[in-house]
């Protein structure tokens, strides 16, 4: 049991530095998709609260489709639809080949799905303000943008902030099925430290022992921002 | 009654025709993105259409149907069996008893912290390395196939998550529920299973139902690992085919079972909860 542990020296003899390499992946890839998603999602959640019906029903559209798709297919999609339209884009110009990168893809299609599920809590976050809140903005002369950004924001925020701590740390685990299109992040690296060393159990308790790790400080991480963003509130 | 009536027809006649509705910019805004949507859907279709081979169709299109049937088997087994494991694990949590909880704590941190793609590996491969191991205790021939591997690991994700949905509710029921059977003569187990389990249901119902479609979805990670469920048979044909079509055919069978799935539990839930409704209230 114990010998197999110098296969987890750092350096050429074990495979601690291509694991590193892949959490730093992991890690990178799911901080680039957060604004992404972020943006994404508020916007979605802004049509949903639209007067205009045919907006509000384009956003359920999109909420539906990247909330009902498993993640998987969505990245699979993403990464050969987005290939095969960029190909006939290209190919109206140039004989070239693309390829599409796949950092880029999982980035794209795990902030479809991220956004899908935030715009629902930013959507539970919007029925939570009062409207008294855009009435007593309207009346200090405020415009209905300036009114969101100085007054219905940082309320919302407030009140999102639980549910989008959780969305983070569902989207830091499904990061793991970018690995399907060979980016390597963590999970691949260590199937790739698995295929060279045959030592599954090790290496895949390894994974896990990070992915926790990084939920551990992720979560500290988030209850300090909730403290941060709900210091109006202490008492 | 007739009165009231006759008031209302007469507001209902003296109400004015409702104004034109203008061009504003956000309605133009609105059409503007339905029609990307439509455009989407027509792009969609055209390349259904337009890409549509009936050799392609004929061939795998009854193995994706197959592959649906085996994902239904990947949600509903491991739902029904983690169901019992979640309340073994609720039952620990709320034990009071330092071991029992700390015990259940860590489990479930372990399984809802961590990937379930990574979970299935760990599983799958790790017992590969422990075959000397598990033919001893004579358990290769379930650890050997990828099928039950894989309704394991399902299982063991699901149990945790339902867990602590499970927890939630229990703990929800007022204590004044314990209080007032208790006094009535009531056993603990008695108790648990009339009085507080019932009422913890509801409280669990939408939580379960969302825990439902995520295994779904999730179960698309099978495919992965050999098993031809509706993803793993859509890879098949689109690895041997290269047509990309077959992923558009898989969309739109995950997106109704979802749907469908969606307003079954709805409809199941307010069934369930017919009695919470009080008789004015709207229904929605």
């Amino acid at each position: 049991m114990w010998e197999t542990l110098h296969l987890l020296a750092w350096g050429d003899g074990g495979w601690s530095d291509e694991l590193f390499a892949g959490l730093k992946i992991t890690i990178t890839l799911a901080l680039a998709t957060l604004p992404f998603g972020l943006v994404m999602g508020l916007l979605v959640a802004l049509g949903q609260i639209s007067s205009e019906p045919t907006i509000g029903r384009a956003a359920r559209i999109y909420t539906t489709i990247f909330r009902g798709l498993p993640e998987l297919l969505t990245i699979f999609i993403v990464y050969f639809g987005g290939q095969m339209a960029l190909q006939a884009l290209i190919g109206l110009f140039a004989d070239t080949y693309v390829e599409v990168n796949s950092f880029f893809a999982g980035m794209i299609a795990l902030g479809l799905v991220f956004s899908a599920y935030a715009s629902e809590v930013f959507l539970s976050a919007f029925r939570g303000i009062p409207q008294g809140q855009w009435e007593g903005a309207a009346a200090l002369g405020l415009s209905r943008f300036a009114a969101f950004r100085l007054v219905i924001l940082p309320q919302l925020i407030r009140l999102s902030i639980g549910g989008l701590g959780n969305l983070w740390l569902i989207l830091t685990k499904e990061t793991s099925l970018v690995s399907v299109i060979a980016l390597d992040e963590l999970l691949r690296q260590t199937s790739v430290a698995v295929g060279a060393t045959k030592q599954p159990i090790l290496f895949y308790s390894v994974a896990c022992a990070l992915y926790l790790i990084l939920s551990l400080i992720s979560s500290q991480g988030l209850g300090m921002i909730e403290r941060r963003v709900k210091r109006g509130e202490a008492r | 009654m007739s009165e009231s009536g006759q008031t209302t027809t007469a507001a209902a006649m003296a109400r004015p025709a409702p104004p034109k509705r203008r061009w504003s910019r956000m309605r133009l805004l609105g059409w503007v993105l339905m029609g990307v949507w439509i455009a989407a859907g027509l792009a969609s279709v055209w390349v259904m259409w337009s890409g549509f081979d009936a050799e392609t169709f004929a061939k795998y299109f009854p193995r994706m149907l197959r592959g649906l049937w085996v994902t239904t088997l990947l949600v509903i087994i491991p739902i029904s069996l983690g169901a019992l494991i979640a309340l073994g694990l609720a039952w620990m949590r709320l034990s009071g008893n330092k071991w029992l909880d700390g015990a259940a704590f860590a489990y479930m941190y372990f399984f809802r912290g961590t990937p379930m793609l990574a979970q299935v590996f760990l599983i799958y491969y790790g017992a590969g390395q422990l075959r000397h191991a598990l033919e001893a205790w004579n358990l290769w021939w379930f650890f050997r196939e990828a099928w039950y591997c894989v309704l394991l690991a399902f299982t063991l994700n699901t149990a945790a998550y339902q867990a602590e949905i499970y927890r939630v509710a229990i703990s929800a029921v007022p204590a004044g529920q314990w209080e007032g059977a208790l006094a009535l003569g009531l056993s603990r187990r008695v108790t648990f299973f009339k009085v507080i389990l019932p009422q913890a249901m509801i409280t669990a119902l939408r939580p379960l139902g969302n825990e439902i479609i995520l295994m779904i979805k999730g179960s698309a990670i099978a495919s992965v690992v050999t098993i031809f469920d509706l993803m793993g048979a859509t890879r098949l044909a689109f690895s041997r085919t290269f047509n990309f079509d077959v992923y558009l055919w898989a969309a739109i069978l995950y997106l109704i079972i979802v749907e469908a799935m969606r307003r079954m539990w709805d409809r199941l839930e307010g069934l369930l909860t017919r009695h919470l409704k009080r008789a004015g209230d709207e229904e929605k």
